[in-house]
């Protein structure tokens, strides 16, 4: 039997990207706002850190949380940070969640034919101290919503938050304006039940609460399986 | 080629640059992301791929599913009272509901609209462009841009990235000196005039909705009823359209916002002797 055997050149694909798991959550109150993301950090089978939270401070009354491919959560967390500083040597006051936000659409949208690959929530303060979210789609599309999640676990988690906090698909309830106290609770169940189901979220979860006071953060632990 | 150099033709890439006057905008290979409003927007592209075909090749690899949100119905037609523009509001990214209250008209100035539908991301960014532009032109010739202009500053804009995989469907309507305008503006630089359009993936829905039901001589009562319809019953239809119909009245004084209409209420009040 001759032997087939292709000696010559062979096209290798390298691909830009990866998906590094996680999941990150939203939620906006009367005057508070909340930032959830688990703290796994994993690339195929393996976990590379169980400590490697998502979200991250901005200003005094901002969070973004970042998910999807590391690389790029890094790089532009970088890149909008070096912004907040220019606009704050330029203009001498801190950048607005709702700034914040428009300018994250135009960084998003120039690396439109080649994307960042990363799902964004901003999560803070208004300039009238109301509690503000802001989700995006990796190319800059974005808008103003009360809750949202993003990450690997987002199409189990959104549908919890629209029943519970939008009152969706529930008849004859009482729409019941929500409190910080039951928010900060049911971040926590929603993200327990997100560890139990999903592969990529788990380890521990980092809650930033951003209140006019400033923002505390608190981290719980989740499943490690 | 021998031919191409005897016939003195030239390169369409080579006629481009002739085209589109170069300092409109311009693809960089690494954007300069640390100054506030460059002169030129600048995007970047990966150097020697195709960009409409580079997003899809990644999205094979394993675990990356880069999706960006689509979808929509739109429509918007002229009547003796003005143009009437009504939208759905749903934003899916792949198979996945991103959104179902996503704001799909934007308000460039209160004589002047623009509708949204394909990729939120590339109507969102050449619309707030469009609204920059026409801002400025107010500021210099302290008069309100025209429709017809403005749509061609859209048109202008898509022109400069044909071919790379942008997709915009969009309706620029306004009042002006000629009294009320209506562009359909799409991602292949189409521009076209006329009183009625639909875009979107319900487009086909709505336009059988109000191509039975248009008059000219339509009250306005009965316009905004037969806005609300074509979008209700394209959604109904369509799993890529739905959420609440925002409609919007263009009037002489300016444009207000007449609705915003849970669909599945609409279509339980169409239906009554279905369900």
């Amino acid at each position: 039997m001759k032997e087939y055997h292709y000696s010559g050149p062979v096209e290798q694909r390298f691909s830009p990207y990866s998906f590094n798991g996680g999941t990150v959550l939203a939620v906006a109150g009367e005057d508070f706002a909340i930032v959830a993301s688990d703290t796994r950090l994993s690339e195929g089978y393996s976990i590379h850190s169980r400590d490697s939270p998502k979200c991250y401070k901005l200003t005094d009354t901002t969070v973004i949380g970042c998910s999807g491919f590391h690389g790029d959560c890094l790089t532009l967390t970088k890149i909008i940070d070096a912004r907040l500083k220019t606009y704050k040597h330029s203009n001498n006051k801190t950048m607005t969640s709702g700034a914040i936000a428009a300018m994250l659409s135009t960084i998003l949208y120039g690396r439109r034919f080649f994307p960042y690959y990363v799902y964004n929530i901003i999560g803070g303060l208004d300039e009238h101290g109301k509690g503000a979210v802001y989700s995006f789609d990796p190319v800059g599309s974005y808008q103003r919503d009360t809750y949202k999640a993003g990450g690997s676990a987002s199409a189990m988690l959104q549908p919890l938050l629209d029943n519970q906090i939008g009152f969706k698909n529930m008849e004859g309830v009482e729409h019941v304006p929500l409190t910080q106290d039951k928010a900060v609770q049911l971040v926590k169940d929603v993200f327990i039940s997100a560890a139990e189901r999903d592969v990529y979220t788990g380890d521990a979860l980092r809650i930033c609460i951003i209140t006019k006071e400033g923002i505390t953060e608190q981290t719980i632990p989740l499943r490690k399986d | 080629m021998a031919l191409l150099d005897v016939s003195g033709f030239s390169r369409y890439s080579e006629l481009r640059g002739q085209i589109l006057p170069a300092g409109r905008t311009h693809p960089v290979d690494r954007t300069n992301h640390y100054s506030f409003g460059t002169k030129t927007p600048e995007l970047a592209l990966p150097l020697g791929v195709d960009p409409s075909a580079f997003l899809k090749s990644c999205n094979q690899e394993a675990g990356v599913s880069i999706d960006l949100n689509h979808g929509t119905t739109t429509l918007a037609f002229k009547f003796q009272h003005g143009v009437i523009v009504a939208v759905d509001s749903r934003a899916s990214a792949g198979r996945y509901l991103a959104s179902n209250d996503v704001n799909k008209v934007i308000e460039i100035n209160p004589y002047l609209l623009g509708t949204m539908s394909g990729s939120a991301a590339d109507c969102q960014y050449w619309e707030r462009l469009l609204a920059k532009e026409c801002r400025l032109y107010r500021l210099r010739n302290k008069n309100r841009i025209s429709v017809a202009a403005a749509s061609k500053l859209l048109s202008n804009m898509m022109l400069g990235y044909r071919g790379m995989g942008l997709s915009m469907g969009s309706m620029i309507c306004g009042w002006d000196k000629e009294g009320p305008g209506l562009y359909y503006v799409d991602d292949n630089g189409t521009r076209l005039s006329a009183s009625m359009f639909s875009t979107g993936c319900g487009s086909m829905y709505a336009y059988g909705i109000i191509d039975s039901g248009y008059k000219e001589d339509m009250t306005v009562e009965e316009a905004y009823e037969l806005g609300r319809r074509g979008i209700t019953h394209a959604t109904h239809r369509d799993a890529y359209s739905g959420g609440v119909v925002n409609m919007y009245h263009m009037r002489e004084d300016g444009w207000i916002k007449v609705c915003k209409e849970d669909v599945s209420e609409l279509i339980h009040r169409y239906r009554k002797g279905m369900f």
